[in-house]
This record gives C-alpha cells, structure tokens and sequence, in this order.
C-alpha cells in the first residue's frame, strides 16, 4: 500500500471530525470573496504550517484570484505548486521513490551511523525501529545503540525492537553516559562490520541546555571514532506539533547539525504542517513519514502526496 | 523566550503608547495582531476568532474608548478574558477518605500518561493517600517495565499482569486487587496511547470507564501541540466524559496554546501541569500565569502578587545590587536561596521575569537543583565559619574537611558548592549591565500602579476563581450529573 493510500485511509476516518474537502470551498463560477478567502486561510491555519506560511498563500490567491469567478482548478493547482515550492526549498529533494534508503547518506564503505534525537514522546526510538527494519529488507546490516539510558525502561524498550528485528543491539545500563553507549556501539558496529549502526537518544526539551550539550558530546565521541559519522543525524518530530517544532528544529540543528526529519504519528488527524515552516526558516527536508506504531509503518516522504493529504478529508 | 513578547502584538500594542486615546482603527489594528499573537502560540483558529470578539465586546462594554490609558487598559482586557476562558480553576482529584478511588490517565501516545500517572501517585503519596498504579499499557513496547521501574522509585504497588490479558481485565484485576489490598485508597490506571480516531481502543477505553467508573478520567495532553489539540481532546471528552486535563512539558519554550484551546472546546477543566521529567514535577494550574505565557508576557502577575505576599522586594533589590557591585557573598546566596525558596522552584521563578529567562537557562545548565539541593547547601553554608563565608577563598583542604564533616557532606559536595557559588556570582555580574535592578523596581511599580490589574478586577476575579460562589458550583456538579446521564443513556442505547 502506497503513502498515500494509508494516509488517505487514516483521514478517510475523521470524515465526522473534519469539515468538507478545502475544494468544495471554492464553488466553480461563485466570486471569491473575503469570506471565501477567510475560510480558505482557516483551513491553512489549521495544517499548523504556521501564520508565515498561510499569509504567504493567502496573498498569492488574493492577488489572483479575489474578485474574480472562480475557477478550482487554477485556485487549487496555484495552491499546490506554492506549497510544493515552499516544501521542496532551494535544492528540490527528490528522492527515488523505489529506493527507499535513497534519502539517506550511506557511507560509501564502511559502517554508516545515523543519530536520532528530538524532545520527549514524539516517537524516537519507534522509528528507529522501523527504519532499522527498512534498512534490513533492503540488504543492510543493522545494529542499535540504547542512547536513552535516562527513562524509565527505555532500554528495555529498544530491546524488545532489536529482539523483534533480530538486530544486534549494544546496551549499558540505566544511568549510565549515552556517549559511552554510543562509542560502544560504534566499537561494536566495527566490530560486527554492521553496514549502519542507529543510535537512539533520550527526549530532551531543546532548551535544555546541558542535555543539549549532552547530545552533541554524543555526536562528538561517534565523529572521533567513526571519520565522516554520523552521517546522519534524524530529528524526529511528532506530527501533532504546532509552532514549537520551528523551536525544535532550530535549537537541535545548532546542537547536533540535523541532516532531515522523520515525521511520526501522521495516521493521526494532524497534518503536520509545520514542516513546511521547518523547510522556510531551516531548510530541513522530510525524509520519511511514520503512519502507524508497527516496523512496518515508515514511508518515505512524497511532498505532492503530502499536500495532497494536508487538504483532504 | 519569555522576553520576546510577541512582535505583532507589541508593535500593535505600542500604537495606543502616547495616544491619548483608543480610536476604532487602532483597536482593529491592536485585535488583528492579538489573534496573530494566538495563532502563534498555537491556540486553535476558531478559538481565537471568538477570543477577540470577546475581547471587543468587553472592552466596548467598559468603554475602553474613553479612557485615559488604553495601553493599559487592553493588555488588561486581553489577559482578564484569557484568565476567564482557561478558568475557573478546579485542583481536586474529588477524593474520598475511607473509599476506593480510581483514577484513569489517557491520552495519545507519547503525551506523558505514565511519568504523569508516576507524578499524581507521588503528589497523593505527600498527602498520605496509599496509590496504586496499574499497567494497562500492553501496546508499547517495555510500557509495563517503565510503569514498574516508576512505582519502585516511589514505593509505590504497581499491579500488572504478563502479556496476554486485555487491558480492560487488567484494569479490572488490578482494582480488585486493590481492594483485596486494604492498604491503597487510590488505583490509578495507565492507560496505552492511542489514536483519537482508532475506533477499536477508542472502544477499549469506553469499556474500562464503563466497567470500572473511574471517578475521575484525566486526558494527558502535550502542551506544544498544534491545531490539532482541539480534535483529539474533543474526541476523548466525547467517548468519555473527561474530569480533568494535565498539560505536560511546559518546562519547555513551548507557548501552550493547546491549553485555551482544549478548555474551549471541551469545557474541562486544566488541573495541573508538568514541568520536567523527574516524578516531582507536577504542579497546580494556574490560568493567569498561562494567559502571561500564551500572549508571551512572562508572568509577571503571579510574580509581582507573589512577590507581594511572601517577599521582602527591598531586600531582594539589596542583593541584586551587591551582586551586580560583586559583592556577593555566601551569606548573600544562602539568604536569596531561602528566600526564593518560598516561591518556588528557582527555574520557574527566574523564568517569570521578564529578561531572566537566560539566567534560568545557565542555571539548568550547572548541577544545581534548587529544591533538592537547598537544604544541603544551607547545610554547608551553615557549617562554616563567618570568615569562610565572606571569604571563600580562605577554604583549603583541611577546612573543607571539617565543614564536610559538620554539614554531613563530602568534601567534593563543598568544592562543587565553590564552584557553583563563584559561577553564580560570574554570571550575575555580568547581567550587570542589564539593570535587573531597575527591572525588579519597575515590576514593583507597575504592580502598584495597576498595569497588570487594570479595571482592578481581576483580584476580585481571581478570588471567585480560586474558591467559586457556592450556587455556581452547584450548577456544575447538576450539570455534570446530567451530561453522566446523557452518557449512560447514549451507552446504552449503543448496546
Ligand atoms: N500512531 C502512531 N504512534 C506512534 C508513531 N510513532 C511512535 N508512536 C507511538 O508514540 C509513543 C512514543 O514513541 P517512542 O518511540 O517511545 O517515542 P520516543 O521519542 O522514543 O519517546 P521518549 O524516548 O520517551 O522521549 C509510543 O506509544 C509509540 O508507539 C506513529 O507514527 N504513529
Ligand atoms: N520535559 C518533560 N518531559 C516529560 C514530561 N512528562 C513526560 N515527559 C517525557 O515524555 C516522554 C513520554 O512520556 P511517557 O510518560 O512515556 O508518555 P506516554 O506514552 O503517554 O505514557 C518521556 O520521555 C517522559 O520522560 C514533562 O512534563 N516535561
Ligand atoms: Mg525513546
Ligand atoms: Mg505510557
């Protein structure tokens, strides 16, 4: 099943929450008015892209197309391709869409490392999981590193993932220095000559300064033993998020260098539009999408399905 | 962070600054960049658009037209009808000596449910009620463990059972269990995370509220949610009749939005809120320090009325400048320690003034934990000479022994003090410049003469808030039975 297919599955379940498709808004032949345009915006507004994001598209349509009759596919293709141009940023990611690992900065030999870090709660160490698992079904070798030694059974957590996975796993215990766990890892990943090595990381809030400074001696100590790594570094955002997630991804950006994001929990009914700030402001891309809380449940990231999916029901 | 107040809204604000007068366009001017403030802080679109139009009723009604300072006037009505929207503030749990009480926590995943259910058996445990937490968490990977890992910090039972069994018989186990017990009067439910629009656990939930009736169902909410907030709670307090709301990781820079949103479209009340990781940190809701937080203005209200009641401002002003002259000493740290100490966590604290939100960021950057640290550090500071405290420098070897040893400590417990006590003052001479003097000055005299209290109100306000006129409250509870009424009877009728 394809993104879009399970994202639409998803909406296609909050028909009752969720008011009618942002096309049936603009009737064909009807003026476009203020009111029109303000319904519009709401619905802008409501993808959590922010106040920037929705003016800017709001101004472009006004400019168009208030006063006018309206035509839906003009008022909806100028729509998409604003978006999708705010979206995609300077350097128009595209990845393979029949390479799933294609976003991702392999090392060309050698052990690749990916750093995964992002505040409390928005579904780390799940996605780890799952791309734990892409990564095998497309012929990698994996290991994990248990980075969170701060939560409550956090270790115990990404344990029961490797056991699911049949994945090597490198785990200190509770309490113990997540950069310590990181450099076994790495020592371990050498060891094995694993192809990636995923290191999980506690939740931190980013302005928590001295768990910031945390993160990046992690980043440090994986760069002094691995020349090159990580190779990439994941925030994971929770798609709930609103205006925060601009917080979030600046602060860990200026922490730990991010290289993308993982979009989690989009089989909610939240659109997860601050992205799009994200990508404004921080020229972040989306590498992948998490849609559900089984292995399986990673996408790769497709903007046109993506604002697609932002407006249907 | 807190010293950014949003930059529509003070541009716009600004407009009324030296004009006599509030005219028709400045007041659409002041409104349009208040939503804008809002939108930013995330509180729900329609929300927003039926604040504004409430403030523009309340102030036309005031006639804020004519009056003399209408700076003043609508910061005031801004935050007076914020304060009323997230109020009024309802802090019991509704327990009962000498019967069960069954608390359930849900929520969507990652919210906070377990560390919360971890931090209300804490707080219950300080007013000597016997909790009882029960992992009904069988989704998440390693949930019963992080559950039992919480109760073995606290002391506290933690019921479970081995994968397999449903979470409704686990729950209902688990409360018989405790009744068998006769040492728990508080069972409390962690629930697995969970989609709004799952159908399937959606269900789930609505059998353990209907085979247990809990007495309070508590929706665990993340306070940086986007939009979003108003459609996930909406559906929690339809499928369950929602008691109560946590909103968690506030100790972040998150605005919170998500707060005047959910109380809404739900009319819930917040209880309380969480402010760290650690199981200590849950604390009471109080909306006017969110209203300061939503529009971005700190929190200088509670401050300055806290300050009022349990602080010696002049004192405080006295320390300031002899920090700033770095004429700090350690007899200086300890007293602005045990004076902060009544108003709070430190952080918090430091977080409300407006231009010391840095402070409080170094400060959670060094090791020291105002609460947990404090008693010990007096400890220390009390165990040296008069000397040693004014001249720190004077401390060796053998002295940071004996003060050791008098103050119970290790000796590298008073090397990190040292430490702690010289970055501290470093950094407070630095802000120097700054003038946190004349800020705390300015605080005052802005209490004095009215800004945040404008209308003079809001005191009356928040009493009736705090305690609530009898016959309101028996409103409430007559309304409440009948939406538990309309409940059961939509229950049954699902049958
Ligand atoms: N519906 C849904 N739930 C998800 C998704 N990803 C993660 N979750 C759930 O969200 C919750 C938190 O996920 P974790 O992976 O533990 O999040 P984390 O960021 O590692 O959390 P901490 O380590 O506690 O900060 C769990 O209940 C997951 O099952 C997703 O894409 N969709
Ligand atoms: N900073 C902060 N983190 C919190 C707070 N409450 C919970 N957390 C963290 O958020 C994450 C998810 O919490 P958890 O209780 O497991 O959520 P659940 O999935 O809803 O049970 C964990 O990393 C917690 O430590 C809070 O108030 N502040
Ligand atoms: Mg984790
Ligand atoms: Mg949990």
């Amino acid at each position: 099943m394809g993104l879009f297919d399970k994202l639409k599955r998803g909406l296609q379940k909050t028909k009752d929450l969720l008011r009618t498709d942002v096309r049936d808004l603009f009737k064909a032949g009807e003026i476009v008015t203020d009111e029109k345009l303000q319904d519009f915006y709401a619905r802008l507004i409501a993808t959590d892209m922010g106040v920037e994001a929705a003016n800017a598209i709001r101004d472009d349509l006004n400019e168009k197309h208030r006063g006018r009759t309206a035509v839906i596919d003009e008022i909806w293709g100028d729509v998409r391709a604003k978006l999708k141009a705010l979206l995609k940023g300077e350097q128009d990611h595209l990845w393979d869409v029949n390479n799933p690992l294609s976003p991702l900065k392999l090392a060309p030999q050698g052990t690749t490392v990916i750093l995964v870090a992002g505040v409390n709660g928005v579904g780390k160490t799940t996605s780890i999981a799952k791309l734990a698992n892409l990564l095998k079904k497309n012929g990698k070798s994996v290991a994990l590193a248990a980075g969170d030694t701060f939560r409550a059974a956090a270790v115990e957590q990404l344990t029961l993932w490797s056991q699911r996975l049949g994945c090597e796993i490198v785990t200190k215990p509770s309490g113990s220095d997540p950069a310590a766990v990181a450099y076994a890892g790495c020592m371990r990943a050498l060891e094995l000559k694993a192809d990636v090595l995923i290191v999980d990381t506690a939740g931190r809030l980013q302005t928590q300064q001295n768990l910031m400074k945390q993160l990046a001696k992690i980043q440090r100590v994986i760069s002094e033993k691995i020349p090159g790594a990580p190779h990439e570094v994941l925030l994971v955002l929770d798609a709930t998020t609103g205006q925060n997630g601009v917080s979030q991804a600046r602060h860990f950006s200026e922490s730990v260098s991010c290289t993308g994001l993982i979009l989690a929990k989009l089989d909610g009914t939240a659109k997860g539009g601050i992205v799009i700030a994200i990508r404004q402001q921080m020229n972040l891309p989306v590498k992948y999408i998490g849609v559900g809380e089984q292995i399986d449940d990673l996408e790769l990231f497709d903007p046109d399905a993506f604002v697609d999916a932002l407006f249907e029901t | 962070m807190f010293e950014s107040i949003s930059k529509g809204l003070e541009n716009a604000l600004s407009l009324f600054r030296g004009q006599g007068k509030l005219t028709e366009t400045n007041v659409q001017l002041a409104l349009r960049a208040v939503t804008q403030a809002l939108l930013e802080a995330d509180v729900n679109f329609t929300v927003a658009q039926e604040f504004t139009e409430r403030v523009t009723e309340a102030a036309v009604g005031r006639e804020v037209l004519k009056s003399l300072d209408p700076y003043q006037q609508f910061v005031g009505i801004v935050y007076h009808e914020l304060v009323n929207l997230m109020g009024p503030v309802d802090h019991s749990l509704h327990l009962r000596r000498g019967e069960l009480v069954v608390l359930m926590l849900c929520g969507l995943q990652g919210s906070g449910k377990t560390t919360t259910c971890g931090k209300l058996a804490r707080m219950l445990q300080e007013s000597q009620w016997r909790p009882m937490l029960v992992a009904a968490d069988l989704q998440r990977p390693a949930a019963i463990d992080q559950l039992k890992i919480i109760g073995e910090q606290l002391g506290v039972p933690v019921y479970s059972e081995p994968a397999g069994a449903g979470a409704v018989k686990v729950c209902q186990n688990g409360v018989a269990a405790a009744r068998q017990a006769d040492n728990i009067d508080v069972v409390i439910l962690d629930t697995a995370g969970r989609l709004h629009i799952d159908a399937e656990l959606m269900q789930e939930l609505e059998q353990i509220d209907l085979k247990i009736s809990p007495q309070q169902i508590l929706l665990v909410c993340d306070s940086m949610t986007g939009q979003d907030a108003v459609n996930s709670a909406k559906a929690f307090n339809e499928a369950l009749e929602l008691d109560g709301v946590i909103l968690t990781k506030l100790d972040g820079d998150a605005r919170g939005g998500a707060a005047l949103s959910v109380k809404a479209v739900t009319g819930v009340p917040i209880k309380f809120i969480g402010v760290g990781e650690q199981l200590d940190k849950l604390e009471p809701f109080h909306p006017d320090r969110m209203a300061g937080r939503i529009l971005g203005m700190g929190d200088v209200l509670t401050l300055v009325e806290k300050a009022q009641r349990e602080f010696d401002a002049e004192q405080m002003a006295l320390q300031q400048e002899k920090m700033m002259r770095g004429k700090f000493t350690l007899v200086d740290f300890r007293n602005t320690m045990g004076q902060i100490k009544k108003l709070g966590p430190l952080q918090q604290i430091m977080k409300m003034i407006p231009g010391m939100g840095k402070i409080a960021e170094v400060m959670g950057n060094s090791d020291i934990d105002p609460e947990e640290d404090l008693k010990q550090i007096e400890g220390i500071i009390d165990s040296m000479t008069p000397r040693e405290r004014e001249n720190p420098d004077l401390i060796d070897i053998s002295r940071r022994r004996r003060i050791a040893e008098g103050s119970g400590t290790d000796p590298a417990d008073i090397n990190k003090l040292l430490k702690e006590f010289s970055q501290m003052s470093g950094m407070m001479q630095s802000m120097a410049g700054m003038s946190k003097l004349q800020q705390l000055r300015q605080i005052k005299q802005m209490a004095d003469v009215g800004v945040f209290n404008p209308g003079a109100d809001l005191k009356f306000q928040k009493n009736r808030s705090d305690r609530g006129p009898l016959d309101k409250r028996a409103e409430q509870e007559k309304k409440k039975k009948m939406r538990k009424e309309a409940k059961k009877q939509r229950k049954k009728n699902r049958r």
